[in-house]
Parts: C-alpha cells; sequence; structure tokens
C-alpha cells in the first residue's frame, strides 16, 4: 500500500526545507557557535523529519502521535499527522497535502516548522555570550534576549559565582509581531528592537485568552525610542490562547509570544521593575574574552566620568559628553553652561556610582545603557537617584549622549 | 455520521446458486437447523429484520458458538440500527474468532459511523493483520485514512469539519466468507484472492447526502456459508471463481486508477474498439483513467458467466462514477484462458 515512490515528492518537499541550513548568520565578530538545543517539542520534531527524509513513516506516525499526547493543541503536529495519513492513501506533493488547505495557514505552519528547527539546530555555545548582556546588576537575578530573526528568546542567569556572566538556562521559540520588528509606530505590528525590561505582571484572571497563562508588559518606548521619534505602546511578553499550542512565527501585534508553558517556566524568574528584556534583530555573540574586554572598557570610561566630575573640572568633565547630547529638557549647550556655573560654586563633590547594569543597545549605532544608583553628594547639595545613562561611542571614545532619571 | 438508513439497502442477489445447493444439501442432512441460515439471509435481504433476529436467535441457541450465524446477528442488529448489540456482537467474534477479518471490517465500519476513526483503524488493522491481502479492509482503511487525515487537518489549520467532503463510502461485508464457520475454521493467511477481490457492489445512496454507505456482497464462488460444508473443487467453478477474480481486478484497478493493473487484465489479442491500435488504446485508455481527477469508482452486479472450453462471456451490470460522470452500463466480456488466468479479449457496452 505504501510505496517508497509515493512518498518521494512528499519528502523532498519536507527535505527542502527541514534541511534549511544553518546559514552563517551575519553576526559579528564571531559566528556564532552552535550547539543543540534540548526545550520543547523540537528535539521530537526534529526526528520525525528525519524519518520522513529516511522513509520511514510507520514510525514517523508514531512519533507524531506520541508528539501530540505531550501537546494536544500542537497545530504543526496535527498537520504532519494529517500529511502522514494522507500519504497512506494517496500521493503526497507538499507539505499540508490536504486538497483546498487554506494556504496562509499552511505557509505559517511551515514557517513555524522550519523556524522551530533552525531554533534547535543554531543554539549557542556556552562559553559565548550575547554581546548586550554586559553587566547585570547583582539582584538581576536573569535576563531575556530576544533573537526576532530566529524567533527566539533565550534566557540567562546572572552568574555572581562567575563574575556576573551570563549563564545560558534555556531557549524557546516565540512570535513576534505581523511585520516583523523594528517597531516605528503605534498600529505598525511590529515588535520593537531595543533594551527594554520588565514593568508589571498582569494578573491572569483579568487577561483575556488571547494572552494565555501570563502578561508581563515592557517599558517600550524607553528613553532611546522617544529621542529616535518611535510610538506605539502596550508591548508585552505573554501566553498563547487555550485552542492552540503556539502560534506562527510573525502572528502578534508586536507582543513577544510564547507558548503558555514556556512563559511559565519564564515568569517564573522575572521580577517586575528589574529583568532586562533585550530584543535584537540578531543576537550577536562575544567569546568571554573579548565580552570581558568590552565590558571593562565601559566600566572605565564610567569610572573616569565619575572621577572627572569629583574633580570639579568642567572641561574634563564635559569631555564625556557628545556633542549631540540632550537630556529630557537640555540641549547639550545648556548643559553644559549649567554645569559650568554650578561646579563654579562647589567646594567639593562626592559622586558614587553603585549596582550599576550595562546593556549595549542592539543596531549598527554602538549604543550603551548604562543604569545604577548614583549618590551624588557636594558642600552644598546630597542628592540620590537611580539613573541612566546612553553611551554612544564616537571616534573610538564613549560618550554620554542621553542622561536622566531612570 | 451515516443515517443508518442509508445501509439498508437491497440485498443483492445473495451470490451463487452453489451457496443455496449446498444449502439444500445440508437441509437433508438436517432439515431442522440447515435451512436456517439460509432463511435468516432472506429475511435480511427482504428487510424483515426482527423475524431475522428471531430465527438467528433460534438458530444460535443450538449452535451458539456459530461464527456465520453469530455474523448476521451482526449484520441484523447493524440493519436495526443497533450499533452498540451490533458492536457487541462483532467484538465477541473477533475475540472467539480473531483469525476471521468479516468481523473486524464491520466493527470499523460501525466505528467510523460513530466518528471513532481511531478506534475503526485498529479493526481495520487487525483484519488486515490476519490477511493481508484483503482488499476490502484496505479500501475501508484508506477511507479511514483519510477521515483521519481530514480530522488532523482540522486541527492543524482551524477548518471545520462540516466543510470536509470526504465521503464516508466504508463497505460493509455482508457475509463470513472465509470461513467455513463452526470449528473449523481455517486461518486462512494469505485468504483466497477471490476474497481478496471481491466484486463490489456499490450502491449508491439516492439522497444528496453527503456520507453514503456501500453494500459489498461476498465474493461469487466462495466458500460455503454453512457451517459444514466444503468448497466444491468443481472445475467449472475453479473457471467461475477465476474470471470473477479477473473481473474484479479489473474493476479495482480501474477505480484505483491503476492503469498497469487494470491493462493486465486484457490480453495481449484484445479486439480494440474501432481496430485501434493496442499502443493508441493503452494510452487512450492511460488518459481516461489516470488523466481523470478526481475519483473513479467502477462496480457491478452479479455478473452471468458462460465457459465455453478455454473461452467464456461475463455480462454484468456496470456501474461507473468519475467527478464528471456516472452512469451504468450492459456490459459484456469475453474472456480467453491463458494458463491459469482468464483475460479480457473483447469488451462491449450497450
Amino acid at each position: 500500500m505504501i510505496t517508497a515512490s509515493k512518498f518521494v515528492a512528499f519528502v523532498l518537499a519536507f527535505a527542502g526545507w527541514a534541511l534549511v541550513g544553518i546559514a552563517a548568520p551575519g553576526i559579528t565578530p564571531t559566528a556564532p557557535p552552535l550547539v543543540v538545543s534540548d526545550s520543547g517539542p523540537e528535539p521530537q520534531l526534529a526526528k520525525i523529519f528525519k524519518e520522513i527524509e529516511s522513509n520511514r513513516l510507520d514510525s514517523a506516525m508514531q512519533m507524531t502521535e506520541s508528539l501530540l499526547k505531550q501537546y494536544p493543541n500542537f497545530r504543526l503536529g496535527h498537520l504532519i499527522k494529517g500529511d502522514l495519513l494522507l500519504a497512506r492513501t494517496s500521493h503526497i506533493k507538499s507539505f499540508g497535502a490536504m486538497n483546498g488547505a487554506p494556504v496562509d495557514r499552511v505557509d505559517d505552519l511551515r514557517a513555524e516548522a522550519i523556524t522551530r528547527l533552525k531554533g534547535y539546530r543554531e543554539k549557542p555555545e556556552t562559553k559565548f555570550v550575547p554581546r548586550y548582556l554586559l553587566q547585570m546588576q547583582r539582584d538581576q537575578r536573569f535576563a531575556i534576549v530576544v533573537d526576532t530573526k530566529r524567533s527566539r528568546l533565550y534566557l540567562y542567569e546572572n552568574d555572581l559565582k562567575n563574575g556576573g556572566r551570563p549563564r545560558f538556562v534555556a531557549d524557546y521559540y516565540m512570535t513576534q509581531g505581523k511585520l516583523g520588528s523594528d517597531k516605528l509606530s503605534e498600529g505598525d505590528k511590529k515588535t520593537p528592537t531595543g533594551v527594554y525590561h520588565v514593568t508589571g505582571n498582569l494578573p491572569r484572571q483579568k487577561l483575556a485568552d488571547l494572552y494565555g497563562t501570563g502578561a508581563f508588559p515592557i517599558n517600550y518606548p524607553n528613553e532611546w525610542d522617544k529621542r529616535q521619534g518611535r510610538k506605539g505602546s502596550g508591548i508585552w511578553l505573554h501566553g498563547t490562547p487555550s485552542n492552540t499550542f503556539s502560534r506562527p512565527p510573525l502572528a502578534s501585534d508586536g507582543c513577544v509570544v510564547l507558548a503558555n508553558q514556556d512563559l511559565d517556566a519564564v515568569a517564573k524568574n522575572l521580577q517586575v521593575g528589574l529583568t532586562p528584556v533585550i530584543i535584537s534583530n540578531s543576537v550577536e555573540w562575544l567569546s568571554l574574552d573579548d565580552w570581558t574586554k568590552e565590558r571593562d572598557d565601559l566600566n572605565r570610561a564610567i569610572e573616569a566620568w565619575r572621577a572627572d566630575w569629583e574633580s570639579r573640572d568642567t572641561e574634563r568633565y564635559l569631555k564625556h559628553y557628545s556633542k549631540r547630547f540632550k537630556s529630557a529638557d537640555q540641549s547639550y549647550e545648556e548643559f553644559a553652561a549649567q554645569k559650568k556655573q554650578v561646579n563654579a560654586g562647589k567646594e567639593w563633590i562626592k559622586v558614587k556610582a553603585e549596582n550599576a547594569s550595562v546593556f549595549r543597545n542592539p543596531g549598527k549605532e554602538e549604543v550603551v545603557v548604562v543604569t545604577f544608583d548614583q549618590d551624588y553628594r557636594s558642600s552644598n547639595l546630597n542628592n540620590q537617584m537611580k539613573k541612566r545613562q546612553y553611551w554612544l561611542r564616537e571616534n573610538g571614545q564613549w560618550k554620554i549622549i542621553y542622561e536622566g532619571s531612570a | 455520521m451515516i443515517p443508518n438508513s442509508l445501509l439498508l439497502h437491497r440485498f443483492p442477489l445473495l451470490k451463487t446458486c452453489r451457496a443455496l445447493a449446498i444449502g439444500l444439501a445440508i437441509c437433508v442432512a438436517t432439515p431442522a437447523l440447515a435451512n436456517n441460515l439460509p432463511e435468516v439471509q432472506r429475511l435480511i435481504k427482504q428487510g424483515q429484520y426482527p423475524q431475522a433476529l428471531e430465527k438467528v436467535d433460534a438458530y444460535l441457541a443450538d449452535k451458539p458458538k456459530d461464527a456465520q450465524g453469530r455474523f448476521l446477528k451482526g449484520l441484523i442488529y447493524t440493519e436495526m440500527n443497533k450499533p452498540a448489540e451490533a458492536i457487541a456482537t462483532f467484538t465477541k467474534l473477533t475475540e472467539d474468532y480473531p483469525e476471521l477479518p468479516e468481523p473486524y471490517n464491520n466493527l470499523a465500519v460501525l466505528y467510523a459511523q460513530q466518528k471513532q476513526y481511531d478506534k475503526a483503524r485498529t479493526s481495520l488493522e487487525m483484519a488486515i493483520r490476519t490477511h493481508p491481502s484483503y482488499a476490502i479492509a484496505y479500501e475501508n482503511l484508506g477511507d479511514v485514512y483519510a477521515k483521519l487525515a481530514s480530522q488532523a487537518y482540522d486541527k492543524a489549520l482551524q477548518l471545520d469539519s462540516a466543510n470536509s467532503a470526504t465521503q464516508n463510502k466504508m463497505a460493509l461485508i455482508r457475509d463470513l466468507i472465509s470461513t467455513s464457520g463452526k470449528g473449523n475454521v481455517k486461518p486462512t493467511a494469505p485468504i483466497p484472492a477471490s476474497v481478496a477481490s471481491a466484486p463490489a457492489t456499490m450502491t449508491k445512496t439516492p439522497t444528496a447526502a453527503a456520507p453514503s454507505a456501500s453494500v459489498v456482497t461476498s465474493s461469487p464462488g466462495a466458500a460455503s456459508t454453512s457451517p459444514s460444508a466444503k468448497p466444491a473443487a468443481d472445475p467449472a467453478n475453479v473457471a467461475s471463481d477465476d474470471i470473477s477474480k479477473t473481473i474484479a481486478n479489473w474493476a479495482s484497478a480501474w477505480s484505483r486508477k491503476d492503469v498497469k493493473g487494470y491493462l493486465a487484465q486484457y490480453s495481449s489479442d484484445f479486439k480494440t474498439p474501432k481496430g485501434m491500435s493496442r499502443k493508441s488504446w493503452e494510452d487512450e485508455r492511460e488518459t481516461r483513467i489516470a488523466g481523470k481527477s478526481g475519483k473513479i469508482s467502477v462496480s457491478y452486479d452479479e455478473p452471468q458467466i458462460n465457459i465455453s472450453g478455454d473461452r467464456a462471456t461475463a455480462k454484468f451490470r456496470q456501474h461507473y462514477k468519475s467527478a464528471g460522470l456516472s452512469g451504468s452500463t450492459n456490459k459484456t466480456l469475453v474472456f480467453v484462458r491463458s494458463g491459469n488466468r482468464w483475460l479480457i479479449q473483447e469488451e462491449n457496452a450497450r
């Protein structure tokens, strides 16, 4: 009943994308080293496709059925099951072979299959770290890094025993905006890219089913977004409606969406107001050596800024600021004039910058977000605040381009 | 869901005179019992199910183990729209005679009616495990796979299964043909080819309702339906069986769009219509069979077979159905013996 020839086309259709490889993802400075991920349905999916490619369809069917036992609402699994069943009765030409199958939905599931398999095959190796996580605050226990190109969410732990090195914990398939990333405006159905953090934990009872088991808003648009004129709001990290295990890679209105079981696993580690969520089009990875070097460079720059502020030498102090500097209410010139005037009246200044986090902003421009507890004391004024600065590398020098309270 | 009424088709003429003849022979031997089963079958045919049930119960009171009687009882329950009783009867039969494929097949049909396609699939796989060349079970299994696929697609693609136009045309087996019943049931694997390719009499429901049930009668010339009879080894019967086999293969290959299998039923000196060359005739058949979009279904009523030496004619009513065309014709096939096979030498339709 089942002949080999019957399945050739079917298998080729799978192989055509299942083998979509491990294309060198334009990542600098080092191509990401790849190991195999082990979370979620991906390992089983990969095995199923391997069986199909080898024309072991009965075994593929058994695996698919056991996959569906584990994930009963996994639409991609049901599609594969349908194809495997149909292949027993007739010639299968393509993935989602049902006569009159809605093309867009089949395309969505095909995209999910490709995305999941790529994510599975291209997990980052442990000795490389995302470039963005240069330094976490001591009390930030975890950080989230999202790679929109791969539709993958990575969870890292702040490994304090190893000098705050980010330690890979898990990675998950994720869904982003229907029209991709780099959000610019309200309603553009895109997911923002940048350095954010979790700002809330919305109680499940008050959530519509669409958001699944939980929702965690993030602070889009942040200071940098506003400065760039990016608009919009209501970007959340949330779960999946009850009628499906997962959603296609491009399906939300801009939110980052996880399967409920994944969201629940991640949620345990989220700290409202603290946990960084860094969203990138294409995560850059650094070796630990390069990571250490970049982190030390920045810490030196921050320390020099702090020391020069204490020196009350306003010219030296202002050298740390870009001519393009802008705060919420001041241009560089206004800021410089005010600093000169204020510093002239002081006999001494003591500045502590502690518990700092340093996150590189994804994107072409070299921008770093620095957040710390600032304790300012001087002969005539004391002030404690949480400060956030954006540093930009200009001509090889790190310069402050924005600062304000966090 | 298939309305049960759709299963209540006229029961096409109960096969061969031979089966009846054997029935008569038994009648002489053990009159009280022997007439019972043919009588039951007659009552079923006439749609007198309560009476048929009464008769078969009386028969089973004496022979509670009898496979044929219990099989007919399951059939009667099915016709009476008592699926629970029918399922129980056939299930018990599979437990006592696991080597019989027919009860498994009919269980599958009943499960499929209740949309329990996974159970239907398991039953059919059991039927095929015992009888690897059991064509009807394969065809039914194909339908079950298609149904299961459709369900999976519904879940995958969020479709409403009501939109699915897949027809349920699973065939209920009407007769226990691979067994001689009673104690001497032989697990016959592989089963006789005549069973594997039992000619199907597809009776389409007159209503336009999407699901339709098909009734498959038992193969003509198959082994006896009576508990103690032995299959006759009469050469004419053997020839008749072989011809039936060719017709069955021919119709089945045609329905499967298996052009190679279809052409294999024709002799090398087949008289092509209008004096076409063999090649252009084959090409034309290829286009009309394999090239046709959608399903083809070819079935036929009980053939009348006349054998004369190495030649034979079979006359029957042929029912053809495809996406674009359906109709019935009177067909005459002329056969010529080639070794132990009978091949089509002439084909005429009126």
